[in-house]
């Protein structure tokens, strides 16, 4: 019996935190469910459209964010020294992020902005943000929301490689863009 | 959620108490002029205790670079002994210890020692104390302290406290320790990093940096019940707690309004005001000890310089000019002196300006130095270095004389901070 009621009540949990986003965001500007038709001149032909079974609501359950051929599978922007600009080679990635949020408002995302290790701590927690503020930014410009995203910095405090060297010091200058669940 | 996840986050912490294993180890280097010859008799009947009083005292002086331990050998000398001070003159000792350990009533032990100055053949005093027998290195160190200040006129600070984290493997502990190392006690562990830890004018709570929430929150910790709070924990990061001098009031950074801004909130997290309205890297603030003053680092100029704002707000002054990087202002107590890190040349070294000329004097040679952090008489700076790779900690004498490495075998020791005098 106890089991059922923390079954029951772990439902409860679920569909609360999946409907509750929903409910919060009831105006939708552009509709781009699959199957929306626009309204063509009257002498087109009208394609018929297939519905999907069960449209996808849970964002961490969409396969493209583990799909190696998808970029949402990537979650990492690199920067240059002292740099908080996005890189040409890093605009698809972001793009595609800011469309997966836009398709799921539900969807939570916080970008962890890091440093290399050269300098003060805190400054380098300073510049981090600084990365993290400017992939949020990016993101809210093509569409997403701003409730969505959290924007943090690490510094240098977790880097991803440890040595003194300028290849090192390239990977640690990153943001990662991570879903909830994944951090 | 957030809750379940706090909860799992909180079983991560380990929160202890209990002496660490991992000593800190103290080499020192360079040695200051004008340094005062001092013999240092053993304390009669101190083989009682289980720290050697009279060595305690001696390797106290020795490290702060003032003074010269003389040898003294074997002697029989204690405090009521009548001492021909023309042989300690023909020593070359300008000053001399004698004292003696007592057992006393209930496990306790009385200890009494007298100073001389010998060139000019009179005491300077002495102290008594009863202490338990565990409390003997604490009282080598207020006997220090006396020595110190009787004989260089400033306030000695053997008797003081320093945080500093360790990272061991994956895991982060706040480590306290005695000035000299001993006595290293872990506040909290996590295995994530904990940076910036800041003492409290009261010497008994801490603020730090704790990124155990995948971010930075600022906490406040009371180091006798280990009770913590996150004092600030908004949207974004928290970071870069600094004690106003009241201990009331903690100046932190926030990105909260976006960017890193300067803000001004009660030490319980009540009432986060900001303080500088910039589109730059406001960060590392610092209140003079006046409490008039907030120093602090900012790239407003393009690379990271030092500048100052009234405490309640107000126009930004620029205080350093030099150099493509100054970072971390810290004021010396009396208000005279701000040390900072300074980048010459790639190298991160401490540097000291006196604040009234503007004059800038470099004290380390780098190349990876930070967090430097004032002993509470103003007489050393604290910083954190790398040698081979590994991070130490190291305190200079503010003229950069004589220059000691604390330590800790197989661990990197980082963010020292050296905490207040002891209220008396």
């Amino acid at each position: 019996m106890k089991r059922i009621l923390v079954a029951l009540a772990a439902v409860a949990l679920v569909a609360g935190c999946a409907s509750t986003p929903d409910t919060q965001e009831p105006a939708a500007v552009e509709d781009r469910a699959p199957g929306a038709v626009k309204p063509g001149p009257a002498t087109e032909p009208i394609k018929p459209q297939v519905i999907p079974s069960a449209p996808i609501t849970d964002p961490s359950k969409d396969p493209r964010l583990k799909d190696p051929a998808s970029p949402l599978s990537k979650r990492s922007v690199y920067f240059d020294f002292d740099s908080d600009a996005i890189k040409p080679e890093f605009v698809p990635l972001v793009e595609a992020h800011a469309a997966f949020l836009r398709q799921y408002p539900n969807a939570k995302m916080l970008i962890q902005g890091n440093a290399d290790e050269r300098g003060s701590r805190e400054y380098n927690l300073g510049l981090g943000q600084r990365r993290a503020d400017a992939l949020k930014s990016r993101l809210v410009l093509l569409g997403a929301k701003e409730a969505q995203i959290e924007s943090v910095s690490l510094g240098e405090e977790k880097p991803v490689c440890t040595d003194p060297t300028e290849e090192c010091y390239a990977k640690n200058r990153r943001g990662d863009m991570l879903y909830a669940g994944e951090f | 959620m957030n809750r379940t996840l706090r909860a799992a986050l909180a079983c991560l912490l380990v929160v202890a108490a209990g002496a660490s294993q991992a000593q800190l180890t103290i080499e020192i280097t360079g040695g200051g002029g004008n340094q005062i010859p001092i013999a240092i008799a053993p304390f009669q009947g101190e083989s009682q205790l289980q720290s050697r009083i009279s060595d305690v005292v001696e390797a106290d002086l020795a490290r702060s670079g003032r003074f010269r331990t003389l040898y003294t050998g074997p002697q029989n000398l204690n405090e009521a002994s009548t001492i021909d001070l023309a042989q300690w003159r023909a020593r070359n000792a300008d000053a001399l210890v004698v004292g003696g350990v007592y057992p006393a009533s209930g496990g306790r032990y009385d200890v009494r020692f007298r100073l001389y100055d010998v060139p000019k053949q009179q005491t300077l005093g002495g102290l008594a104390f009863t202490i338990t027998p565990q409390q003997s290195r604490a009282t080598a160190h207020r006997i220090a302290d006396f020595i110190y200040e009787k004989l260089t006129g400033d306030k000695g600070v053997f008797s003081t406290r320093i945080a500093y984290v360790v990272k061991a493997g994956p895991r982060f502990q706040l480590q306290i320790a005695d000035a000299d190392g001993a006595n290293a006690q872990t506040a909290i562990t996590s295995n994530e990093p904990i940076i910036s830890p800041t003492w409290a004018p009261d010497g008994n709570r801490l603020a730090y940096v704790s990124f155990e929430s995948k971010k930075p929150v600022v906490y406040v910790h009371d180091l006798a019940t280990g009770q913590r709070q996150a004092v600030a924990n908004f949207r974004g990061s928290n970071s870069a707690p600094a004690w106003a001098p009241d201990g009331r009031r903690l100046a932190v950074v926030l990105s909260r309004d976006g960017g890193s801004q300067l803000f001004v909130m009660g030490a319980d997290g009540s009432d986060a005001r900001r303080l500088t309205t910039s589109s730059a890297i406001d960060t590392e603030p610092h209140f003079s000890p006046d409490g008039q003053w907030i120093y602090f680092t900012s790239d407003r100029g393009g690379a990271p310089q030092i500048y100052r704002i009234a405490a309640g707000g107000g126009p930004v002054q620029r205080v350093t000019f030099d150099g493509g990087y100054s970072a971390t202002p810290r004021v010396s107590p009396d208000g005279r002196t701000l040390a900072f890190i300074q980048r010459a040349g790639g190298r991160f070294q401490v540097a000291v300006m006196d604040l009234a000329s503007r004059q800038v004097q470099t004290l380390t040679d780098g190349p990876r130095d930070e967090s430097p952090s004032f002993a509470p008489n103003g007489k050393m700076i604290l910083y954190a270095t790398e040698v081979g790779g590994r991070g130490v900690l190291a305190a200079t004498s503010s003229d950069g004389r004589v220059r000691q490495r604390l330590s800790i075998p197989a661990a990197d020791v980082r963010e020292p901070a050296w905490g207040p005098a002891p209220a008396n």
